[in-house]
C-alpha cells in the first residue's frame, strides 16, 4: 500500500476547497478563537515570563510565589474548593439517590427538587451570598432578630462554603440523577437476591459503579468553586482566594503583571483539574455506566429509609428557596435589621443613581451577544459533529477551553492582550474600554455552553438527512441553514436565553473590563454591597432575578410553540 | 422524463481505511472495476462489509477513492462534491427532513435549482402521482408509514431528474411483506423512467427479484459479476454459491470430459455435470447442487441417511447425509410423493444440467 490514502487526501481537500462558504466560516471562526481565547492567556504567559529588557526570566514568578498574600490565597482556593466540592457531591448524591430511588409521593416535594435544580442557571452570582448576610449576618434576621445573636460573623471560608455548596449542589444533583437512573436495576436486585442488605447493595454495588461519576462531580464543583469570584468577593471578608487575590492586585496594587502572574497559577490549576476531568473521570462515567436501563425500578418504599431522607432534602430545598425569597424582601424592607416596614425607597434610590443606565447596559450588551454566541455555537457544534477537516481538533479544543478558563484569568488576559493593542503594537487598541470587548467576553464566556448542547443535539440527528440534502444539491452552508439549523432550532434558542442570562449575571472577567462608559447591575451589585448599602444591592439583584426569570419563561414558551418539537408533536397528536 | 440517464464507470476503484483500533490500514474496496451501461439496475450485493456501501458512497461523492477514478456519463467525477454530482441518493433511514411535510421534501432539490414556482408543482405533483402519493403533500413525514416515507424519498430523489440513481439498503427498514410490494415498486418505476440505478442490499432474494447485473462483492473485491441467473446456476466461488441462494458442496474429482459434460467421481460413484470449461482428469473439484435441483428418492446416484424431514408447506425439507457431509433438499411438491423420515435410508440423484463445478 505505497502512498497509502495519497489520493482520498487531495480529493477531499479539493472537495473542501470547492465550498467557499464553509472554509471562509472556518476561517473566521479560527481567527475569532486564537484572537480572543489563546491570543490573551498567551499574552498572560508570555507577561509572566519575558522581561523586555532582559529576555526570559522567572522573576514575576518568584516575586509572585514568595508573596505572603498569594500564599495565603492559593492555600484558600484549595481548601475552599475541597469542602465545596466534597460537600456538593454528597448533598447532590442524596438529592439524585433520593430522586431515583424513592417514591416521592408528595407533589410539593417533587415541585421543590424541580425548583432546586433549576436554580443555578437562574441565579445571578450573588443572591446567595446576599441572602447570607440578610438572614445570618451581624444584623441577619435569623441571628440577630430571631436568635438575639449580636457579634453573628459570616464572613470567611464558612462564609463562602455554605454558598458556594447551596449554588453548586445542583449541578451535582443532575449530573449523578442521570448516572444513576443509567444503572440496570437488574444489578442491584440480582445483589438483593443473594441476600445482600439495602445498604450493603448501595455500598458495593451502586456506589462503585458511580465512583467515577462522583468523582467528576467533585471535581467540576472543585473547578467552579476555584474559579468563583462574586461569592468570594462578596462573603470572603478577609478570607481572599487566588480569584479575589488577582482582582485586588489588578484594581489595588495596580500590579498588572503580578496579576498576570497568579493568573497564569490559576488558569494551571484549573486546565489541570479540567483535563482531569474532561479526558479521564468522564470517560471512565461512561465506560462504566453504558447500559441503559432495561426496566423500571423497584422504588424504595421502606419509610424507615425514605421518610428521613425525603425531609432532609425538602429541609435543604426549603431553606435554598427561602434565601431567594429574602432577596426581594431585602429590597422591601426599609432597613434590614432594624426597620422591617414596606418601601421601594431602595428602588427609587437607585433609579436615581443610574438605574436605568445600567438596567440599560446590561440589557444592551447582553442581547448584542446572545444571538451571535448562540450562533456561533451551533456553527461550531455542526462543524465538530458533521465535518471532517484538519482544524476541526483545534475549533473543539479551543471552544470547550474556555469553560476551564475562570473569568478572573480572561479579564486579566484581556488587559494585558488589548490594552495596549495586539502585542503591545496599539493595532486594536480602539477595542479597549469600549462596549465590544464586553460583548466579546460575554460570547467567550457562554461559547463552550452553548457549543455542548449543539454538540449533543446534533449527535441526535441522523447523518444521513443532512447528506441527503447535500447530495440533493446543497451547499455546506445551505445545508446548515435549511436543515440543520431548524432540526436544533430547540438548541440554539436556548443558548440563545442562555447566553443572554449568563451575561447579564456576568461579573468576574467583566468586572476587571468595565469602564465608566458602562454601568452593569452586577458591577453595580457589587458596589452597593461592599459598601454595606444590602438594600441597594438587593433592588438590582431582585431585577436582575425578574429578568432572568422572565426570560427563561419566554424561553419555554418560544420552545413551546415555535420549536421544532411542535410540529412533529401536533404531528403524533393528528396521526 | 427529459433527461437521460447516464452510464457509471469504475476504474480500478480502491478504498483504503484505516482501522481505529490497531491503526492498521485496510482495503474496504479494493481494484474495482464496473461498468454500468446505462438505464440498467445494478445491485451491489454481499454481507457486511464486504465494501458495497462505500462504492456507492464513493459513487455518491461522500467518500473519495484511494486508487482509480470513477466516470458519470464521459465526465471524470473524482473531485466533485456531492452537491456537484448528478447522482440522486435514497437513503437506508430515508433521511426525510423532519421538520418539512411531503411538498417541501420532495421540492428540496428543485428549489436549490431555483426553478419557477409553477414548474416545481407540476414536478411535484406529477412525481407523486407516479409513487402513488397524491394528496399526501401537506402531511409532515412522521404521520406516514415506512412504505410512504420509502415512497417520499423516491420521490424526491427522482424529482431532480438524476443521471444516476443510487439506493442504499432503502427496504431493510421495512417488514418483510412490504419490502416485496416496495421492491416490484422500485423495478417498476426504475423502467418506466428508463434510469440507471444502482442498488445496495445484503437481501439476496431482493437483488435477484430487481436487478438486471448484480455485483457481488466479498472482503472488499467483486467476487462475481452477471445476471441474476447466471450467477444463481454458475457462481464462481464457493463464497458466491454459499451467499445467493442455499448451495450444497460434493467433493470429488474429474474423470474427464465428454463434449460439454465433465464426469466426475463423488464418493466412489460417476456422476455427470455440464460445464463450460474445459477440465482435464484427476483434478480435486467441488459440485455445487441447489436443494431444489436434488432428487430423493428409493434408487438413486448416492446412497444417504435421512437426519431431518420436514414438511414446509411447498417443499419438504432434507438434512441427509451423505458420506461425512450434510446435503439440504427441498423436494418440491411433496403432496405425492414418498416422504422420508428421519432415520431411513435413501439415494440421492440430479440432472447434469442443474449441477455446477467449481
Amino acid at each position: 500500500m505505497a502512498g497509502v490514502r495519497v489520493q482520498s487526501r487531495r480529493l477531499e481537500r479539493r472537495k473542501f476547497f470547492a465550498d467557499p462558504i464553509m472554509v471562509s466560516t472556518i476561517v473566521v471562526l479560527l481567527i475569532f478563537l486564537a484572537l480572543f481565547i489563546l491570543y490573551p492567556l498567551a499574552m498572560l504567559l508570555v507577561d509572566s515570563i519575558l522581561d523586555k529588557g532582559k529576555g526570559f526570566t522567572l522573576d514575576v514568578f518568584s516575586r509572585v510565589l514568595s508573596m505572603q498574600r498569594f500564599q495565603t490565597a492559593f492555600s484558600n482556593t484549595l481548601a475552599l474548593g475541597l469542602i465545596t466540592g466534597i460537600t456538593s457531591t454528597l448533598i447532590g448524591l442524596l438529592f439524585a439517590y433520593v430522586d431515583v430511588y424513592m417514591k416521592v409521593r408528595s407533589r410539593f416535594v417533587k415541585k421543590l427538587f424541580d425548583v432546586v435544580s433549576m436554580l443555578p442557571v437562574v441565579s445571578p452570582p450573588f443572591v446567595l451570598s446576599l441572602s447570607m448576610i440578610l438572614l445570618f449576618g451581624r444584623s441577619g434576621l435569623v441571628t440577630r432578630t430571631l436568635l438575639g445573636i449580636y457579634d453573628s460573623n459570616i464572613y470567611g471560608l464558612h462564609g463562602i462554603a455554605i454558598v458556594q455548596t447551596l449554588t453548586f449542589f445542583p449541578v451535582c444533583y443532575l449530573m449523578l440523577k442521570g448516572l444513576l437512573k443509567n444503572i440496570d436495576p437488574s444489578l442491584e436486585e440480582a445483589s438483593r437476591d443473594m441476600g445482600a442488605s439495602r445498604w450493603k447493595v448501595f455500598t458495593t454495588v451502586t456506589l462503585p459503579l458511580l465512583l467515577p461519576g462522583l468523582g467528576n462531580a467533585f471535581l467540576v464543583t472543585f473547578i467552579e468553586s476555584v474559579a468563583d469570584f462574586a461569592n468570594p468577593m462578596l462573603i470572603g471578608g478577609s478570607y481572599d482566594t487566588l480569584a479575589t487575590t488577582i482582582y485586588l492586585q489588578v484594581t489595588g496594587a495596580y500590579d498588572k503583571v503580578g496579576a498576570a502572574g497568579m493568573a497564569v497559577v490559576l488558569l494551571g490549576l484549573t486546565l489541570v483539574l479540567f483535563m482531569i476531568q474532561k479526558y479521564y473521570l468522564e470517560r471512565r462515567t461512561v465506560a462504566t455506566l453504558t447500559g441503559k436501563a432495561s426496566r423500571e425500578r423497584m422504588s424504595i418504599a421502606d419509610k424507615s429509609v425514605t421518610r428521613p431522607l425525603t425531609i432532609l432534602c425538602s429541609l435543604v430545598s426549603v431553606f435554598v428557596v427561602l434565601m431567594y425569597i429574602s432577596v426581594p424582601f431585602g429590597a422591601l424592607f426599609k432597613l434590614w435589621g432594624r426597620n422591617y416596614s414596606l418601601s421601594l425607597v431602595h428602588f427609587e434610590y437607585i433609579m436615581k443613581y443610574g438605574g436605568a443606565r445600567a438596567f440599560r447596559d446590561s440589557f444592551m450588551l447582553s442581547m448584542i451577544a446572545a444571538p451571535i454566541t448562540a450562533l456561533l455555537s451551533m456553527i461550531i457544534s455542526y462543524l465538530v459533529v458533521k465535518k471532517k477537516f484538519r482544524s476541526k481538533a483545534f475549533i473543539e479544543f479551543v471552544s470547550m477551553l474556555a469553560m476551564a478558563v475562570p473569568g478572573t484569568v480572561l479579564g486579566v488576559g484581556y488587559i494585558r492582550g488589548y490594552a495596549n493593542g495586539l502585542f503591545g503594537s496599539g493595532i486594536m487598541q480602539g477595542l479597549y474600554g469600549t462596549g465590544a470587548i464586553l460583548v466579546i467576553v460575554f460570547v467567550v464566556r457562554s461559547l463552550p455552553v452553548g457549543t455542548r448542547s449543539g454538540i449533543s443535539a446534533l449527535q441526535q440527528i441522523d447523518r444521513s438527512i443532512e447528506e441527503s440534502a447535500y447530495d440533493m444539491g446543497a451547499n455546506s452552508g445551505k445545508v446548515f441553514m435549511t436543515i440543520t439549523l431548524p432540526l436544533i432550532k430547540d438548541s440554539f434558542f436556548s443558548g440563545l436565553v442562555t447566553t443572554f442570562v449568563r451575561s447579564i449575571t456576568a461579573i468576574s472577567a467583566i468586572i476587571l473590563l468595565v469602564t465608566p462608559r458602562y454601568l452593569l447591575i452586577t458591577t453595580q451589585i457589587n458596589e452597593f454591597a461592599e459598601k454595606g448599602k444590602f438594600g441597594e444591592a438587593c433592588a438590582y439583584a431582585t431585577i436582575l432575578i425578574i429578568i432572568v426569570y422572565a426570560s427563561i419563561l419566554l424561553m419555554n414558551l418560544f420552545i413551546k410553540y415555535f420549536g421544532t418539537s411542535k410540529k412533529i408533536r401536533e404531528a403524533e397528536k393528528h396521526g | 422524463m427529459a433527461k437521460v440517464s447516464k452510464g457509471v464507470r469504475l476504474e480500478h476503484i480502491s478504498k483504503i481505511y484505516r482501522d481505529p483500533k490497531t491503526d492498521k490500514d485496510f482495503y474496504a474496496v479494493r481494484d474495482a472495476s464496473i461498468n454500468i451501461e446505462p438505464g440498467t439496475f445494478v445491485t451491489l450485493l454481499g454481507p457486511s462489509g464486504c465494501g458495497k456501501t462505500t462504492t456507492l458512497r464513493m459513487i455518491a461523492g461522500f467518500e473519495s477513492p484511494d486508487e482509480g477514478e470513477i466516470f458519470l456519463g464521459d465526465e471524470a467525477i473524482n473531485a466533485l462534491t456531492p452537491n456537484k454530482r448528478d447522482t440522486a441518493m435514497v437513503f437506508q433511514s430515508y433521511a426525510l427532513f423532519p421538520h418539512y411535510n411531503v411538498f417541501d421534501n420532495v421540492a428540496y432539490g428543485l428549489r436549490l435549482r431555483k426553478l419557477p414556482k409553477q414548474e416545481i408543482e407540476e414536478r411535484v405533483h406529477s412525481i407523486l402521482a407516479l409513487v402513488e402519493m397524491e394528496g399526501m403533500e401537506s402531511r409532515m413525514t412522521n404521520q406516514l408509514s415506512g412504505g410512504q416515507q420509502q415512497r417520499v424519498a423516491l420521490a424526491r430523489a427522482l424529482v431532480v431528474e438524476p443521471g444516476v440513481l443510487l439506493f442504499d439498503e432503502p427496504l431493510s427498514n421495512l417488514d418483510a411483506k412490504l419490502r416485496v410490494n416496495m421492491r416490484t415498486e422500485i423495478r417498476r418505476i426504475q423502467q418506466t423512467l428508463g434510469i440507471t440505478a444502482i442498488y445496495v442490499t445484503h437481501d439476496q432474494s431482493e437483488a435477484m427479484s430487481i436487478s438486471d447485473t448484480i455485483i457481488i462483492m466479498n472482503k472488499g473485491e467483486i467476487a462475481q459479476m452477471g445476471t441474476p441467473m447466471n450467477i444463481y446456476y454458475h457462481p464462481n466461488s464457493e463464497f458466491v454459491a454459499d451467499f445467493i441462494g442455499e448451495a450444497n458442496f460434493l467433493e470429488g474429482e474429474t474423470l474427464g470430459m465428454e463434449g460439454t459434460t465433465c464426469r466426475v467421481s463423488i464418493q466412489g460413484k460417476e456422476a455427470r455435470v455440464v460445464t463450460d470449461r474445459a477440465i482435464s482428469a484427476g483434478h480435486p473439484c467441488k459440485v455445487v447442487l441447489r436443494p431444489e435441483a436434488i432428487q430423493i428418492g428409493t434408487e438413486g446416484l448416492l446412497p444417504c441417511m435421512v437426519e431431518l424431514s420436514c414438511f414446509m408447506g411447498s417443499y419438504q425439507n432434507y438434512h441427509v447425509r451423505v458420506g461425512d457431509v450434510l446435503v439440504k433438499i427441498a423436494d418440491n411438491c411433496p403432496v405425492n410423493k414418498r416422504i422420508f423420515m428421519v432415520g431411513e435410508k435413501a439415494f440421492l440423484s440430479f440432472d447434469k444440467e442443474c449441477a455446477h463445478l467449481l
